[in-house]
């Protein structure tokens, strides 16, 4: 019966199926080769991230839940808990990318309310073809849509996050979405079954042949086939959730749990198995008293099923009742579907038959870990050359000619970076997403972090998801600690001080030793990174095999980082806020062009080596940043970039009413060609760097701060006017109407959509 | 004061509506539950925005047979005052307890921004404390706020001056692209034939105070406060 093609089918290797036979003592049934397949699969099983993801830091005084739960979870004062996770959902949302999308957003609401807590804001991290590339905005709209459908109706609000344009995802677009929520601390609910003989509870959506093998799709590439496999995507219900939300925090206030686990990949068979083994219990379960939404399902399919929307829960002996009635109040029916038991074996039975029996520790401790190969990739020998003469060279002006750019002209350059879709406004996104519900949003979307306020207290919490694919293609391991200092930073720039990580890592094929050595040297970075920031990571998740036809994306790891802020009132946002402010620019430009978005637009070249980062030099920064937010010292702050300091000044001034800015930049000698010294001053990419405003009486202690901290900091020009003007080593270079730019700028995704619009 | 809010499954914008009456204007509030028949002694309702029943079928389809409907019905007939918000205001269209319907914005997709609404009529429970002509800016999130009505029913509408708020720009005039849904007549808010019922698709709750970037939408539970100082504005009501 299990043949190679069998197996092939369940994307088990050979000798992954011995080692199944050697735990058994015999050759599993179908049933159980389906659990074992999803269990073992990359997906649920982490076997090639595994030895690697070991070596992140985990740990500090302000975590109360490090990775292995649903969720992670930090102490954030007054006895509450922030508890927030990212994850990607990357396959289904090229297959589907409505109900990709939509499931995505279900899926990671669940593990935060099943840890206890009462979700709150939404981020995502996505990434896409070049815009302009066939079937692009279809993937976009379909993402965006579902996002929203999902979020909107479910009444957590999105309140940030990052959109990224690069051919490299057009086969394999990423979805990562980030979800917090707030809980007593006290009141943390883990995912444990334990208790011999206590009931186990089925709730919500009942169970549908939808999603079988979802989790193994995700451990696979994808080819032209791919298209036939969108019955392994699911199909969301946010009002199933709403009332599953609702219910699940009703029931956990009453203390009538043991323990809860929501059914995302790989579903009951996920659930069980791990709420068993987390317990050092087993769990028995009849799949006929599963409640099912289609006729004739096998304990195969029940077991593997991805149906959204379902729940797993233990109640304590004698309050079974209360529970059933809480979730009868919000028209759910809670199925005692089994119970716990003392054998540490997952028992699937039907209709009181054994079909299924396997040791949990089979299941999760067991499964396979690989200690994959790794080379360093070939290509990177060649794209990391980066000769700013050739730039400049007659050759390359000739064709960058016949292109309609003049690299002379920086009113073009800006105005070209500005309506790129990676810089330009995101507002034709997010304004189709609920961002004000649940009135917490003190910081919209696209001014910043995403910042929401804790009712009930003087405190905010700021958030940001970023990552860098371009950066981590030229350097794995400096894009990932770019990533992660990107997003402190961008919480550190509305006040907040960062608090701890969680990161979504999007790679290739990690049986292929370049995407493997990828892999490695990002998780490096990271773990580099958050020890020297103190953003411990609590959880996360890792998306491999994202290729199509043997193309791999940009490896991109993904990290959201969340931050305290003492004092709602005191949030600093990106925009300038009067005329006759001082602009100061923290940090230095090195004028570093490598694996700029400035590259990319105006040469269409991916090359070069990233932003260098001095983790010293960004703590400080970082610091900084806090220390006079919190003194009310910033009357904005926002950090450089993608289109480095031009881009970002510019940005200060868009959404405003309209106030203009002067400032000058130091035209370093990075270049024996003064065209690509200007541009390399203007839009280089050096880490580290923050362009703030102040009335201009605070501009003295501003300086004297910024020395104590040992941070670079200069007075580089005043906001007013309504033009923007930048000049360069003494030079005006740039001197555009703000209107102007702000309209390329704002018009940068808008316009590929105004003639479906009409 | 006491505010009761009504909340179905898949409203989500309760809690805020509870906050805005509760925390920030300081009276009692209490949540009704759509499956209850009792009021709870409120003295005035407001359904509130979200996804009644997940509004997989129209907007506020479903909500409109809940056991808790038709308590709300004999209050606005006794001239009670009810605010329906976004969702809400959907649901007293479906109800009939205001005229007309909603239909998917004119882009088709939702839209969460500020908007700019003008005030038209001031003698409501809930636009009393402003002037006619002042503009409010509040933020609206709605994928169906496409107000229609049809042409005899649009004219017997503005003839009794039931349009409540308008979409304008921010100096009150207006123009198409301060429309943002496509609503026949720019309305954003509309009142009954008694003018105690009214339904507004902006959220006057997601603006009530200085953290969330205004206060414009404090009109309207301000006009609620001073509303309960005056003796009922209108005693009897009627059906429209």
């Amino acid at each position: 019966m299990i043949d190679p093609q069998v197996l092939e089918r369940h994307g088990l290797k050979p000798d992954e199926y011995e080692r199944i036979v050697q735990f058994m003592g015999r050759e599993p049934n179908l049933t159980e080769l389906g659990i074992f397949s999803v269990m073992w699969s990359e997906h649920c099983s982490y076997k090639s991230s595994r030895v690697h993801l070991k070596t992140l830091p985990t740990e500090g005084p302000q975590v109360l839940q490090g990775p292995g739960e649903n969720a992670g979870a930090v102490d954030i004062g007054d006895g509450l808990a922030a508890v927030f996770k990212i994850e990607s959902h990357n396959h289904p949302s090229f297959i589907e990318p409505y109900q990709g999308a939509a499931t995505g957003v279900g899926g990671i609401i669940r593990d935060i309310f099943t840890m206890g807590a009462r979700p709150i804001a939404l981020l995502n991290s996505l990434r896409f073809g070049a815009l302009d590339a066939p079937g692009t905005r279809r993937i976009l709209e379909g993402v965006v849509a579902g996002i929203a459908g999902y979020g909107n109706s479910i009444g957590i609000p999105t309140v940030g996050g990052e959109i990224v344009f690069e051919p490299s995802y057009a086969g394999n677009p990423l979805v990562n979405v980030f979800c917090l929520g707030i809980a007593r601390a006290s009141d943390i609910i883990k995912g444990v079954a334990s208790g011999v003989g206590n009931s186990v509870y089925y709730v919500g959506a009942k169970t549908g042949r939808d999603g079988i093998h979802g989790a193994t799709m995700a451990s696979a590439e994808f080819d032209e086939k791919s298209a036939e496999k969108r019955p392994a995507v699911q199909v969301g219900d946010p009002f199933m959730e709403k009332l599953l939300l609702e219910a699940c925090l009703e029931v956990m206030q009453t203390d009538a749990l043991v323990g809860i686990q929501d059914m995302g990949a790989a579903g009951l068979t996920c659930s069980t198995t791990e709420m068993g083994s987390r317990g050092g219990a087993g769990v028995e379960i009849d799949v006929a008293l599963v409640p099912q939404r289609e006729t004739g399902m096998t304990p195969y399919e029940i077991m593997l099923s991805e149906s959204q929307e379902r729940m797993l829960l233990v109640a304590k002996p004698g309050r079974e009742a209360e529970v059933e009635r809480i979730f009868e109040k919000w028209d759910l029916h809670a199925v005692r579907i089994g119970h716990v038991t003392s054998d540490g074996l997952l028992r699937v039975k039907e209709r009181g038959t054994t079909v299924a029996e396997i040791p949990n520790r089979a299941l999760t401790d067991e499964a396979p870990v690989y200690r994959r190969p790794m080379t360093e990739p070939e290509y990177l020998r060649e794209v990391r050359t980066l000769d700013l003469d050739d730039l400049a060279s007659p050759e390359r002006l000739a064709l960058l000619g016949a292109r309609g750019f003049q690299p002379s002209d920086q009113n073009h350059a800006l105005l070209a970076l500005l309506a790129s879709p990676t810089i330009g406004s995101k507002r034709w996104v997010y304004r189709q997403y609920d961002h004000m519900v649940r009135t917490n949003t003190i910081n919209l979307p696209g001014f910043g972090a995403g910042v929401v306020r804790i009712k009930g207290t003087d405190r905010a919490l700021a958030m940001s998801v970023d990552g860098n694919g371009r950066y981590c293609y030229l350097d794995p391991c400096r894009g990932a600690m770019l990533a992660v200092a990107e997003a402190a930073r961008n919480v550190a720039c509305s006040g907040a001080r960062p608090l701890a990580a969680t990161n979504c890592l999007n790679f290739g094929n990690p049986e292929r030793p370049a995407i493997m050595w990828q892999f490695a040297k990002a998780v490096e970075g990271i773990g580099a990174a958050c020890r020297a920031l103190d953003v411990p990571i609590t959880g996360g998740n890792v998306s491999l095999y994202n290729e199509t036809d043997g193309n791999a994306i940009f490896p991109t790891p993904t990290i959201g980082v969340v931050g305290l802020l003492e004092h709602a009132d005191r949030v600093v946002g990106r925009r300038f806020q009067e005329s006759g402010d001082a602009i100061i620019l923290l940090g230095e430009g090195r004028g570093e062009l490598g694996g700029s978005e400035y590259l990319k637009v105006a040469h269409e070249l991916v090359r070069g080596v990233p932003p260098a980062l001095d983790l010293e030099a960004e703590r400080a920064l970082q610091a900084l940043l806090v220390a006079l937010a919190g003194e009310r010292l910033m009357r904005s702050a926002h950090d450089c970039s993608d289109g480095g300091l031009a881009a970002a000044v510019a940005e200060c001034c868009f959404d405003t009413i309209g106030i203009g800015a002067e400032v000058s930049v130091a035209a370093e000698q990075v270049a024996r060609d003064p065209r690509v010294n200007t541009a390399a001053a203007l839009f280089g990419e050096s880490a580290s760097r923050v362009v703030i405003s102040a009335v201009p009486e605070d501009v003295t202690r501003i300086l004297e701060r910024a020395a104590a901290a040992r941070v670079p900091a200069r007075v580089v020009g005043q906001t007013g006017g309504n033009r923007l003007r930048v000049a360069a080593g003494g030079e005006m270079v740039i001197d555009l109407s703000v209107d102007e730019a702000e309209r390329a700028w704002s018009t940068a995704i808008e316009r590929y959509f105004v003639k479906r619009v009409a | 004061m006491r505010f009761g809010i009504v909340v179905f499954p898949g409203s989500n914008c309760d809690e805020d509506a509870f906050h805005a009456a509760k925390t920030v204007f300081g009276q009692d509030a209490e949540y009704l539950w759509h499956k209850d028949a009792d009021l709870k002694g409120a003295d005035v309702l407001i359904l509130p925005g979200g996804f009644a029943h997940g509004d997989y079928l129209r907007t506020g389809a479903m909500a409109r047979f809940s056991p808790i409907m038709a308590s709300v019905r004999a209050f606005a007939e006794r001239g009670g005052p009810v605010l329906g918000i976004c969702n809400g205001f959907q649901i007293l269209l479906e109800s009939g307890l205001l005229p007309g319907a909603m239909l998917r914005n004119k882009g088709l997709k939702y839209r969460c921004e500020h908007v700019h609404v003008r005030v038209e009529q001031t003698d409501t429970p809930f636009t009393s404390a402003a002037s006619v002509g002042r503009v409010l800016r509040i933020p609206i999130g709605h994928g169906e706020g496409n107000y229609f009505a049809p042409p005899d029913m649009l004219q017997a509408i503005e003839a009794n001056r039931q349009v409540v708020l308008r979409y304008t720009d921010a100096q009150g005039r207006i123009d198409e692209a301060s429309n943002p849904n496509g609503s026949v007549n720019a309305i954003a808010g509309l009142c009954n034939a008694a003018r105690n019922v009214v339904g507004m698709m902006p959220h006057p709750e997601r603006a009530c105070e200085p953290l969330l970037g205004g206060v414009d939408g404090c009109a309207i539970f301000e006009s609620i406060l001073r509303g309960a100082e005056i003796p009922a504005l209108h005693a009897v009501g009627r059906s429209v």
